[in-house]
């Protein structure tokens, strides 16, 4: 008796289920809505500028043109505790003006079919970002290396210089996985 | 209905609990989105072999080991959105979004086109305009091309980037002063799953300079 009334019980569950469905798949579909977990423009700048986690979080989540207000004045407050001699950069930025333009998390890419697209290439400066880029002693070299480059020679290059794999010269660029 | 829920839950947790162990560090250290496909490792944009396109390269789920890497999906309900802005505001004026289609094993692109709302929610624009067979690990890229001219990949591949991160900590955390030299790369012989998308640059119809930023967007 009792295992009749689990079976039927658990047929017209079944059927409810199957109903529902059924009842679902009648109805215009609904519009599907992603919301934002996490976003990037220049590299690492999230992980080096933003320190507690509650901020990492709101960083990933805080559209770019909303960034600078919001974060200026905490990354210029991290710029000088890891470089408390910080004055100008090699792009003659000072605190202020440098902070402020990481703060707004936005890679500039140029369009030109001239102009090479580089993080840094040695000439061209924010045109892009190469597969190749040694992104990090860029920022190093920005964050750590003073007016003319040369300061705190032990802190502006990782000594890392290459990628690991050679890119493909063709779509899709990237290399085959180890 | 709620039972296939909740069992779809009870093996994304599990899958969440997997990944923790095989991704012991994270690469941008985002404790909402660690060990999550919405976890986004890269950014990279840049002239294609033909100079008249740009070419958008998403990065995520980094540190995966080789055996990581031949098990690693895409999932369906995460959007890769590239942000373009042409007019120097920072909002966006198109967006390039990738999103996994599982039952047909395809990466699928949308746009560029112009977003019917800005911000952190968002819904797909338009229709696919090009898509590609996600490449399985080890094997030759498949490249889709579509009408416009848009190429995709999608798959796992090295990850391109290179960072002495351990020394970095060690100098933050006062146990090291300076970089070794040579330095050793953290992210040496591991991968990422990789979305590439090559547009051609009238289909952005910019001059000067745009300014690009990548979201990963949860399924709500």
């Amino acid at each position: 008796m009792n295992t009749t009334i689990k079976l039927l019980a658990f047929v017209l569950a079944g059927s409810t289920i199957i109903a529902s469905c059924k009842k679902n798949d009648d109805m215009p579909a609904a519009t599907v809505y992603y919301e934002q977990q996490d976003q990037m423009g220049r590299p690492a700048i999230n992980t080096v500028f933003v320190t507690a986690a509650t901020d990492k979080d709101a960083f990933n989540t805080t559209p770019p043109s909303a960034m600078s207000a919001v974060f200026q004045a905490k990354f210029q407050a991290r710029l000088l505790a890891l470089n408390a001699g910080y004055t100008t950069n090699a792009l003659t930025q000072n605190a202020a003006t440098f902070t402020g333009l990481l703060a707004t998390d936005v890679l500039n890419v140029s369009t030109s079919n001239t102009t090479p697209t580089t993080f840094f290439d040695g000439t061209n400066v924010l045109t892009g970002r190469n597969l190749s880029d040694d992104v990090i002693n860029v920022e190093l070299l920005l964050i750590f290396g003073g007016p003319t480059g040369t300061s705190n020679p032990g802190l502006t290059n990782d000594n890392v210089n290459a990628n690991d794999k050679v890119f493909l010269t063709t779509f899709p660029y990237v290399a085959a996985p180890w | 209905m709620k039972r296939k829920k909740l069992l779809l839950t009870t093996i994304v947790a599990a899958a969440f609990v997997t990944g923790g162990i095989i991704y012991a560090a994270d690469h941008i250290d985002t404790p909402a989105v660690t060990n999550q496909p919405t976890d986004i490792t890269d950014l990279y944009v840049f002239r294609g072999s033909d100079p008249n396109n740009l070419v958008f390269v998403a990065n995520s789920q980094g540190l995966m080991s080789p055996t990581a890497s031949a098990a690693a999906k895409f999932d369906e309900n995460t959007v890769y959105e590239f942000n373009i802005d042409k007019t120097g505001d920072n909002i966006e004026d198109l967006v390039i979004q990738c999103k996994y289609n599982a039952a047909s094993n395809k990466m699928q692109v949308y746009g560029p086109v112009m977003p019917s709302a800005t911000g952190t929610k968002s819904k797909l624009e338009g229709s696919v305009m090009a898509d590609a067979t996600v490449t399985a690990y080890g094997a030759t890229p498949v490249i889709g091309t579509g009408t416009t001219g848009i190429k995709v990949f999608a798959g796992p591949r090295d990850d391109p980037f290179y960072f002495d991160l351990n020394r970095y900590k060690a100098i933050l955390a006062g146990t090291a002063t300076a970089f070794a030299n040579p330095g050793t790369d953290t992210f040496a012989g591991t991968n990422v799953m990789s979305v590439v998308v090559e547009v051609p640059k009238s289909l952005i119809g910019a001059t000067g300079s745009i300014n690009v930023w990548l979201e990963a967007k949860k399924k709500i």
